[in-house]
């Protein structure tokens, strides 16, 4: 069972049935960005709780619990309150923050910012795709909620 | 010289990555593959070359890209267009803004939609069946997002059913992601004198 399915109540449709292949490949980039061979800066434990956090701002609470209990040691920063500057992630999740809830304000000093605290090109990539799937996938299991009658 | 475009437009821009992308004549095999460089297309654009940073990411989202705006069936294809329009807006992407209008105006034989919508924003004039497309698509967009079950009787109000509407949702949804890549990574830009 795919996450979105899962996490939405919505396994079942004449409309999940045409987009079966969407929903397959749906699942593929949630393995891709949560769980990649090549981690970067960004190992598993701590993309599950950036994906929590992202799930969390986003309101949608069923989510984010299911991506912290994958986060291991670093499931405090499944909380948006936590700045992550214990963990020298100060600047890695307010990029996180802004690119997730401020999208329209991103601007180039905010990958600018990103750079002057080390973090390389290929890992503001990979930090990108994380936060950008979660986008998509949080909002199409809000769609799917409104979709089967569920507005919880 | 170059200018960073700042307002919608369905003139294309340029897209200008913010970080360096993966050069092709330094690409692991991976890259290559994800790239699907061959010896006769060895044409690939900056964004794609900034995306395969993340080769595992990009091969799986090129191909659900595709069938999420391109499979048969379900809601138009100038209606999924508005959906990602929609979230383009919504997150002041102003090169997947003017990409997506000009492939809403191309399909349509027609800029009236578009047109109304950089004039007048989301408060446009727009025909019923447009209206709850976009409202919609603009209302799932925001962060978090702001739809409920009004938003859903006016699509099936509308005369949308069950497949259409997941399309819409689908392809607002893909935008909120490809906006922030294409927001986030680079800018767009024109050439000026």
């Amino acid at each position: 069972m795919s996450t979105a399915t899962k996490i939405s109540g919505v396994g079942s449709g004449a409309a999940l049935e045409a987009r079966a292949k969407v929903m397959e490949m749906t699942q593929a980039a949630e393995d891709s960005v949560l769980r990649p061979n090549e981690t970067g800066a960004f190992p598993h434990d701590l993309r599950a709780a950036i994906a929590a956090r992202v799930a969390r701002l986003n309101g949608d609470e069923t989510l984010a619990d299911h991506y912290a209990a994958h986060a291991g040691a670093m499931a405090p920063l499944a909380d948006p309150s936590a700045d992550g500057s214990a963990q020298g992630l100060a600047e890695v999740l307010h990029f996180v923050d802004k690119v997730a809830a401020q999208t329209a304000s991103v601007s180039a000093g905010d990958v600018d910012d990103l750079r002057a605290a080390g973090v390389s090109d290929p890992d503001i990539v990979r930090l990108s795709e994380l936060n950008a799937f979660l986008a998509y996938q949080v909002r199409l299991i809000a769609g799917l909620r409104l979709l089967a009658g569920d507005s919880a | 010289m170059t200018r960073v475009v700042r307002k919608f437009t369905r003139s294309v821009p340029v897209w200008r990555p913010r970080v360096v992308p993966v050069k092709l004549d330094e690409a692991s095999a991976a890259q290559l593959e994800a790239l699907q460089v061959t010896p006769s297309n060895t044409k690939v654009s900056d964004y794609v070359l900034t995306l395969a940073h993340d080769v595992e990411s990009l091969k799986v989202r090129s191909p659900l890209f595709n069938a999420i705006m391109y499979d048969p069936g379900g809601l138009s294809r100038s209606e999924r267009e508005l959906g990602a329009l929609a979230a383009s807006m919504v997150n002041h992407c102003i090169y997947c803004a003017a990409v997506h209008a000009d492939r809403h105006a191309k399909l349509e034989k027609s800029t009236e939609v578009t047109d109304a919508l950089f004039l007048n924003g989301a408060e446009a004039e727009l025909g019923p069946r447009d209206r709850a497309i976009f409202d919609f698509a603009l209302k799932l967009s925001k962060a978090p997002p702001e739809i409920g079950a009004a938003d859903m009787q006016a699509l099936r109000d509308a005369g949308l059913d069950d497949t259409e509407i997941l399309d819409l949702i689908l392809s607002a949804a893909l935008f909120g992601w490809a906006n922030r890549l294409m927001h986030v990574l680079g800018d767009p830009v024109v050439e000026t004198d």
